[in-house]
């Protein structure tokens, strides 16, 4: 039986155990998502934050416990799931030999959408005059804002974002945390990694998830 | 913002994707071509230019050559997706993974299958192969070779998560390619001694039928295993 309140939440992690390379990394996790939040997990390198991800996002199973949307398990709904979930991986999923402007269109058109314009979505993140350069040939910084550029053509209310903020600058953090603001007051959830200090999205407004190193 | 891509559209797309991919990595095509050209051509270097046996050995050697340049060329099939993300990203969409799948299958069947059909008549020619041949021979390779892809696709996806899969994927799908290479062989055979091969070929036909329908599914399932 689902319980009453977990219908509201978009997204709920049910006693969720993982274990990699024999070590616990996280038991009996539970925590809900609700729509308009913001939740940052955060915790020391190697505690399990982006096995949490790619539970949450169902790339990976949990040894034990399961993930809900909208009080359904994610792997009985996966089609809805997917239709609603936008993840962004550490590794940025833009091919190199393809040009930004071709990496966005593939992957906006693979996630659904049939109408953009690629040319603005790219100039919201900086890189007008950057259409036709081979990613290969991007900066770091360059690249992983081809991968973001999505963020700015979705009507996914999930996003799963696994260190968004690595190799941005200081200017691109604050687009991206006010991106993050308007996308929980449209009714979406945003969860992330990272290690840097938000300056935009204050503590009150921030819900963190800890998870702590553990040794056994 | 709204959703309206269709199911031929995603497949389209993800097509064209790994063909512009591929064209701008010329080698990715090359290669496996490559192989199969120098294999076939060394046998007659190897073994004297008698045309009575290089003829008896040529649909044996031809068609080996193809599977191990398929096979070859397999690797590469989920490997550079894995390293850089595309691949999660692909199990995520919500478009249907098995139509995916296919697509990139009959991507990497047109760069490496295709090529190998078209030139494998004129290395027939170096191998004496009789004349009433060579009909069985483009036809085995036109039903054959996307079975190869099919079938070693299922064994990439399995172990494309491995560092060092190249042993245990040709210990996977070897097995599976022989039933293709018995058949073609013999169908190649029947039709040098002016014998009816049909039914080789129907056989062939049914494994490209079965493994179409079944194996995107398994692939499928092997690529969320591998990504676990």
């Amino acid at each position: 039986m689902v319980e009453q309140n977990s219908s509201k939440a978009l997204l709920s992690a049910n006693q969720l155990t993982c274990i990699r390379e024999e070590r616990i990394l996280f038991d009996e996790l539970s925590f809900e998502i609700t729509a308009g939040e913001i939740v940052q997990i955060e915790g020391p390198n190697g505690s399990g934050k982006t096995s949490l991800l790619r539970i949450l996002a169902g790339l990976s199973r949990p040894y034990a416990g399961d993930v809900h949307y909208q009080g359904e398990n994610i792997t009985r709904v996966r089609d809805e799931f997917n239709d609603d979930l936008l993840y962004l991986g550490h590794l940025a999923g833009v091919k190199s030999e393809l040009t930004a402007e071709e990496n966005l269109n593939f992957n906006l058109r693979i996630s659904g959408y049939d109408e953009f314009e690629t040319g603005d979505i790219l100039a919201k993140v900086n890189l007008a005059g950057f259409e036709e350069a081979l990613a290969g040939h991007l900066s770091a910084g360059q690249h992983r804002r081809t991968a973001l550029a999505r963020l700015w053509h979705t009507n996914c209310k999930i996003w799963l974002l696994d260190e968004p903020f690595t190799a941005i600058d200081k200017k691109g953090v604050e687009e991206l945390e006010h991106l993050f603001l308007a996308h929980s007051k449209r009714g979406g959830c945003v969860v992330l990694t990272t290690h840097q200090d938000m300056g935009i999205i204050g503590d009150d407004i921030l819900r963190k998830i800890s998870l702590e190193y553990r040794f056994v | 913002m709204k959703k309206g891509i269709s199911f031929r559209q995603a497949f389209f797309t993800l097509l064209k994707r790994d063909l512009q991919i591929a064209i701008r990595h010329k080698g990715d095509i090359f290669n496996p071509l490559l192989f199969f050209i120098l294999v076939v051509t060394l046998f007659p270097l190897g073994i004297g230019p008698e045309p009575q046996v290089l003829s008896r050995v040529a649909p044996g050697v031809i068609w080996v050559a193809a599977l191990l340049a398929s096979m070859l060329s397999l690797e590469r099939l989920f490997k550079a997706d894995y390293a850089d993300g595309s691949l999660e990203q692909m199990l995520l969409s919500p478009q249907p993974l098995p139509l995916m799948v296919l697509a990139k299958v009959l991507a990497h069947w047109l760069l490496t299958g295709v090529p190998l059909i078209l030139v494998a008549p004129l290395l027939a020619v170096l191998l004496h192969l009789d004349n009433n041949s060579y009909g069985a021979l483009i036809a085995t390779l036109a039903l054959g070779t996307p079975v190869l892809s099919l079938l070693g696709a299922i064994g990439v996806a399995l172990t494309v998560g491995l560092h060092k899969g190249g042993v245990l994927l040709s210990l996977l799908i070897l097995p599976l390619y022989i039933p293709v290479l018995i058949f073609a062989t013999t169908a190649i055979d029947a039709a040098g001694l002016n014998l009816p091969y049909s039914g080789h070929l129907a056989i062939i036909g049914a494994m490209l039928v079965g493994s179409l329908i079944l194996a995107p599914f398994a692939i499928g399932a092997s690529l969320r295993v591998s990504t676990n």
